[in-house]
């Protein structure tokens, strides 16, 4: 008998098909592994199972029934929970209050009251939480079990956590595990979306692996290995090859990072002492799945964050970090992951386009408008963009919004050029046009660093990958003798070392 | 001994219209609304208030209209601030801006150019408890006063107590998470800002139907910022908002007491103390202080 | 999320954003017509006396301008603050300091050409309003302190400290009222139309409109005030200081509005008074939103919310109107133009 029978389900966002006639069942008492590389579907598959969205196709039969899911709330009321990886907690109420807030069941509340059903329903699942603790102080594990238990006490018999050790540290993890151990012994589905292959591998009775909206394998997870998997999951055949190779002094080290190690805001490590050169001509990749530390690096690398340790210098010269203005003087041009805030959206073209280098184009504070907008004009022509200098750039398209961006960069002759997420979202014609740029700026000589969650492009671009797994890089090949096997299990923490 | 309970009394008294203002923008700011419309609604209400009582010689048709005043106000603050999604401090000004323009046109067509309004026949009584004993002072109120200190723990009860005032803090603290639990962010915060409306439409007709039974342009002379002040200054806490309420009213009795007495002393000092320990206080907690987490945010569901 | 954004963000046709005021206008007027009626008289009357009549009077031209002066300078310091995305309710408080300063200032210039002493009084109000300013801003800036609050705390504040101020050791001692000595001859400002009471206070205010639009579309400090204001993460990705520039701002913002109270001294009162302001600080957040942040704007506006406020001093002799429509006007006009400008834009995003 399945709990959950998901039939051909179809979901399209414009010309993409985010789910294209997927299968998914599961069944009462296992814990399943819904794995993929991001973009793969897994998140849209959830998001209808859990009502969020309406799929275009496809039948959904939840423990025999087939009413559709129009809400959170229906799918709520026919057993489905959802952890998402942005927990919906209050943090200033307590754990007992969180658990309740809209299923109270009553008018008067007594926390006394409330505190033991709480504490009971987590006892009856193994828990261990303080119902009055309040949830603001608690760790990301334990606001984790909250959410856990929201969905419990709403009697989920499906429960679905999306990435949910991302942010967990490892005893955080296994604590994880073991109380889902026991959910499932308590007959309850549960289903985990992830791109971790061993926690898959260890902790689950079957995997569903997603690639490009469809299901490439569904299998119980003891007749498989994390190999096969990766191998699923990345599934590329050949290695695109037309790259010029590297030219210039190579020798020559430009981009110099040594030992970057920061916390995120929840105080997990996010990276742990990140070291590596970019050469003059050279075009670095760091490959990866999302959250494993690259927004962080890239953060620090634009001046937007100061590591707690660890120092990165330009051509020898010490980069003074956590000031965006360094990165100016240092010439390290900066393409931002969210093109949004490397821009003022409602600022014009022809600002946008000058505003790192504001003391080039003032006298005495004074704007010179006439070198504005020839300097605008000219990067407009120079760089193919659709708009005019006047144009509020929040009004163009995202290919063009990136434009604006790599013109302002580019056009100032960086040393080192950022490259984050320099295509994610734009068009086939804007992709093919930023990937040449960066090619021509390889050529003048500029190191670039590359950071992207589109494995193609790193491929496509790099000169040298290098693979962050955990805030740590984990893998270096030369993009003559890449193995994506290897590459893969690399960036899924299949296998842990470089 | 006589002078501290006689000082007790004009305490009590003076914080009245203060505490009611304050309680009803707690509510609403716990909702995540900052209503800056108070000043206007109190002045509004405590208008319509004397009018309806002076018309139809009912005190409590009176007391009626003012609460009906106030929350129609709200309703309007609620249209403009949750409804359409604007800035919640411009609306509130141009509501307090509104409201006020309103109360003194309407009163010049009522009552014409008189500088003094005929006051009421019949005015809500004072309570006299304890008669004759020396606590006769502390205890001669306005049956607006006893209520007012109900309302503590009423408001304290419903806040903290019930399954209604846990989802008027959610909305308050984090809409998102009140949301994807079911609640209704805007129906909720509709019902705060109605009960903090009825509750700012009390305090107006506290003065105008009780302590003056009369109405002038500068009744309300900036209670409605006190109020303000009093809610960041009682950390949205309603036992602490009742302190607050009690000090500044403390304050106020105090320099009155003292100008009756003929002592010289520059009163203002006494009463600007009120928003100058509030600001100190903000200072030194900054960004500790409790503020309601959504606070002067507009609610949107994503996609 | 400031009024002058939600207009950009049309991309309605230019003859709609151009009509948009007058809808607005037209509304207002429709829901105040009720009053006018409870008032007893015709609305279409009123409507003339309130928008035509003044117009056609050379001292009731004048007396726009005289009442145009003071909000469009407090109009010009929101709009600034605003703007630069810091919320200034406190331009109330910093016109009373600007105001004290410059009677304290003209009280003992008696000695100097006004040459010297009109300047003396316009910087020193200036600074005046940027201190006062600075408490909250730098709340703002260091300690993340939401800056709505303290501003409109420290109105209060400064009332107070002017009223003890009057009442105690300022007091004039020729008049024995609650109000400073009158300022000297020198420090009294110039009338600048003859037979009216158009004085320098005019000249300032639309010096300092100029300036603004200066400043917002024409300086370094202009366009970092926008960035910060429009896109706060932005605009420190691209290198600008950005708690500096809101610093900058907001005392920019109290100096402007400091000088609100200057001319109010210098050209109207010659004294300070409790009453010197029936609150155009909270007129100038009027101002500045209607003109949707911008100077041209602010011009507009401001003078358009004096043209109803003489007209309303018209409608009251000539119509028995309370002198109050004026005001009731203001602040319904601000309500429906928020929901005007929000509708429209609602029904473009639908389209």
């Amino acid at each position: 008998m399945n709990l959950v029978e998901m039939r051909g389900i179809t979901k399209r966002f414009g010309a993409l098909a985010a789910n294209d006639n997927v299968d998914f069942v599961v069944r009462p008492g296992e814990i399943h592994a819904l794995l993929g590389e991001n973009g793969a579907g897994k998140s849209t598959l959830m998001k209808i199972l859990y009502g969020l969205y309406q799929p275009d196709e496809g039948s959904i039969v939840i423990d025999g029934s087939d009413e559709p899911l129009r809400s959170p709330a229906d799918a709520i009321a026919r057993g489905i929970g959802f952890v998402s990886q942005h927990f919906s907690l209050v943090p200033t109420f307590t754990v007992a209050e969180n658990v309740l807030l809209g299923y109270e069941g009553r008018f008067r509340l007594d926390p006394a009251e409330m505190n033991a059903r709480v504490a009971q329903l987590a006892a009856a699942n193994g828990f261990s939480i303080d119902p009055a603790a309040i949830v603001g102080k608690l760790s990301v594990g334990q606001q984790q079990r909250v959410e856990i238990l929201k969905a419990l006490y709403r009697d989920c018999r499906v429960l679905i956590l999306d990435e949910p050790t991302a942010v967990l540290t490892p005893r955080d993890t296994q604590a994880l595990f073991e109380i889902l151990r026991k959910l499932r012994e308590q007959d309850l589905a549960v289903i985990i979306i992830t791109h971790k292959l061993d926690e898959a591998i260890e902790n689950t009775q079957r995997v569903t692996v997603l690639r490009l909206g469809k299901v490439v394998g569904s299998q119980d997870t003891s007749s498989t290995t994390s190999a096969e998997l990766a191998r699923l999951m990345v599934g590329r055949q050949t290695v695109p090859v037309q790259r010029e190779a590297a030219t210039g002094s190579t020798q020559r080290v430009v981009l110099d990072v040594n030992g970057l190690s920061v916390a995120d805001k929840r105080g997990v490590q996010a990276l742990r002492s990140v070291t590596f050169q970019v050469h003059a001509g050279e075009v670095v990749g760091i490959a990866g799945v999302a959250g494993n530390g690259q927004s962080e690096l890239v953060s620090i690398l634009t001046g937007m964050l100061q590591p707690q340790s660890g120092g990165v210098s330009v051509d020898g010269k010490p980069v003074i970090l956590g000031d965006p203005r360094a990165c100016t003087q240092h010439k390290i041009g900066r393409i931002p992951e969210d093109r949004l805030r490397g821009v003022i959206g409602d600022l014009s073209v022809a600002d946008n386009l000058m505003m790192e280098q504001l003391d080039q184009f003032t006298r005495v504070g004074h704007l010179q408008p006439a070198a504005i907008a020839e300097h605008a004009q000219r990067l407009i022509e120079d760089f193919q963009i659709k708009a005019s200098p006047g144009d509020p750039v929040r009004t163009l398209s995202g290919g063009n919004i990136q434009k604006v961006i790599l013109a302002r960069t580019l056009s100032q002759d960086p040393a080192v050029v950022i490259a984050a997420q320099p295509t994610r979202g734009v068009d086939i014609g804007a992709t093919e046009y930023v990937h040449q740029k960066l090619t021509e700026q390889k050529a003048r000589g500029a190191a670039i660093l590359l950071v992207s969650e589109d494995l193609d492009e790193i491929l496509l671009l790099s000169d040298r990958i290098l693979v962050i797994y955990n805030g740590q890089l984990v893998g270096e090949f030369a993009s003559d003798a890449v193995d994506l096997d290897r590459l893969s299990m690399l960036m899924t923490g299949a296998e842990k070392t470089g | 001994m006589e002078f501290i309970f006689t000082l007790l009394g004009a305490t009590l008294r003076i914080s009245t219209p203060i505490l009611y203002g304050a309680l009803g923008e707690m509510v609403v700011e716990r909702a995540g609304i900052l209503n800056l419309g108070i000043e206007g609604t109190m002045l509004l209400s405590a208008f319509g208030g004397f009018v309806a009582a002076q018309l139809s010689g009912s005190i409590y048709l009176g007391l009626a209209t003012a609460i009906a005043i106030g929350i129609l106000l709200s309703l309007l603050m609620g249209f403009l601030s949750i409804t359409l999604g604007l800035n919640q401090h411009v609306c509130g000004l141009g509501i307090t801006l509104l409201a006020s323009g309103l109360a003194l046109f309407l009163f010049r067509i009522i009552y014409g150019g008189e500088s003094i309004p005929p006051a009421l026949e019949e005015s809500f009584p004072q309570l006299r408890l304890f008669s004759g004993t020396i606590l006769e002072p502390v205890f001669s109120q306005y049956v607006f006063t006893y209520a007012a200190f109900l309302f503590v723990p009423l408001l304290a009860w419903l806040l903290y107590r019930t399954s209604f005032g846990l989802r008027l803090r959610s909305v308050g603290e984090n809409p998102e998470a009140a949301d994807t639990a079911g609640i209704s962010v805007f129906r909720t915060r509709y019902v705060a800002l109605i009960i903090g409306g009825a509750l700012m439409g009390i305090g107006g007709a506290f003065l105008s139907l009780a302590q003056l039974g009369a109405f002038t342009h500068g009744i309300i002379n900036g209670r409605g910022w006190v109020a303000i002040a009093i809610v960041i200054f009682g950390n949205w806490k309603p036992w602490r908002v009742l302190a607050g309420a009690l000090l500044f009213g403390g304050l106020q009795a105090l320099q009155l007491r003292l100008q009756a007495e003929g002592v010289q002393l520059p009163y203002e000092i006494l009463l600007m103390l009120p928003y100058v320990l509030t600001i100190v206080a903000i200072a030194i907690t900054g960004r500790n202080a409790s503020y309601p987490a959504a606070l002067l945010k507009p609610y949107r569901r994503e996609g | 999320m400031s009024l002058g954004l939600r207009l950009e963000r049309l991309p309605s046709p230019l003859w709609l954003r151009a009509a948009i005021p007058f809808i607005a206008i037209a509304i207002t007027f429709l829901l105040v017509s009720v009053l006018v009626i409870l008032a007893g008289a015709n609305p279409l009357a009123v409507a003339y006396e309130l928008l035509i009549d003044p117009l056609t009077k050379n001292s009731a031209r004048a007396d726009i301008l005289v009442m145009a002066t003071p909000i469009l300078l407090t109009g010009s310091a929101v709009a600034l603050a605003f703007a630069g995305g810091y919320y200034n309710i406190g331009a109330e408080g910093q016109l009373l300091a600007g105001a004290a300063a410059a009677a304290l200032i003209g009280q003992y210039v008696g000695d100097l050409s006004a040459w010297v002493a009109i300047p003396l009084m316009i910087v020193g109000g200036f600074i005046a309003g940027a201190l006062w300013a600075l408490i909250p801003a730098l709340l703002k800036v260091r300690l993340q302190v939401d800056e709505v609050v303290t501003t409109l705390l420290m109105n209060s504040v400064m009332g107070y400290i002017i009223s003890a101020l009057l009442n105690g050791p300022w007091r004039d001692p020729v008049s024995g009222w609650p109000q400073s000595p009158t300022i000297a001859l020198s420090a009294q400002f110039p009338r600048i139309i003859e037979r009216t009471r158009v004085h320098l206070g005019f000249l300032i205010a639309a010096v300092v409109v100029i300036a603004l639009w200066w400043i917002l579309t024409r300086t370094r400090f202009g366009l970092e005030l926008r960035a910060v204001g429009k896109n706060r993460d932005g605009a420190q990705f691209l290198g600008i200081r950005v708690g500096r520039t809101m610093l900058t701002t907001a005392l920019i913002s109290g100096g402007i509005a400091g000088l609100a109270g200057v001319s109010e001294v210098g050209g109207i009162h010659y004294y300070l008074i409790g009453s010197l302001s029936p609150g155009f600080g909270y007129t100038g957040i009027i101002v500045a939103t209607l003109g949707a942040l911008t100077a041209p704007g602010v011009l507009l506006a401001a003078l358009f919310l004096a043209l109803v406020s003489r007209g309303s001093l018209t409608a009251s002799r000539e119509l028995d109107v309370p002198v109050y429509l004026g005001d009731v006007i203001q602040a319904v006009l601000l309500l429906v133009m928020l929901a005007v400008l929000l509708l429209n834009r609602y029904r473009i995003r639908r389209a």
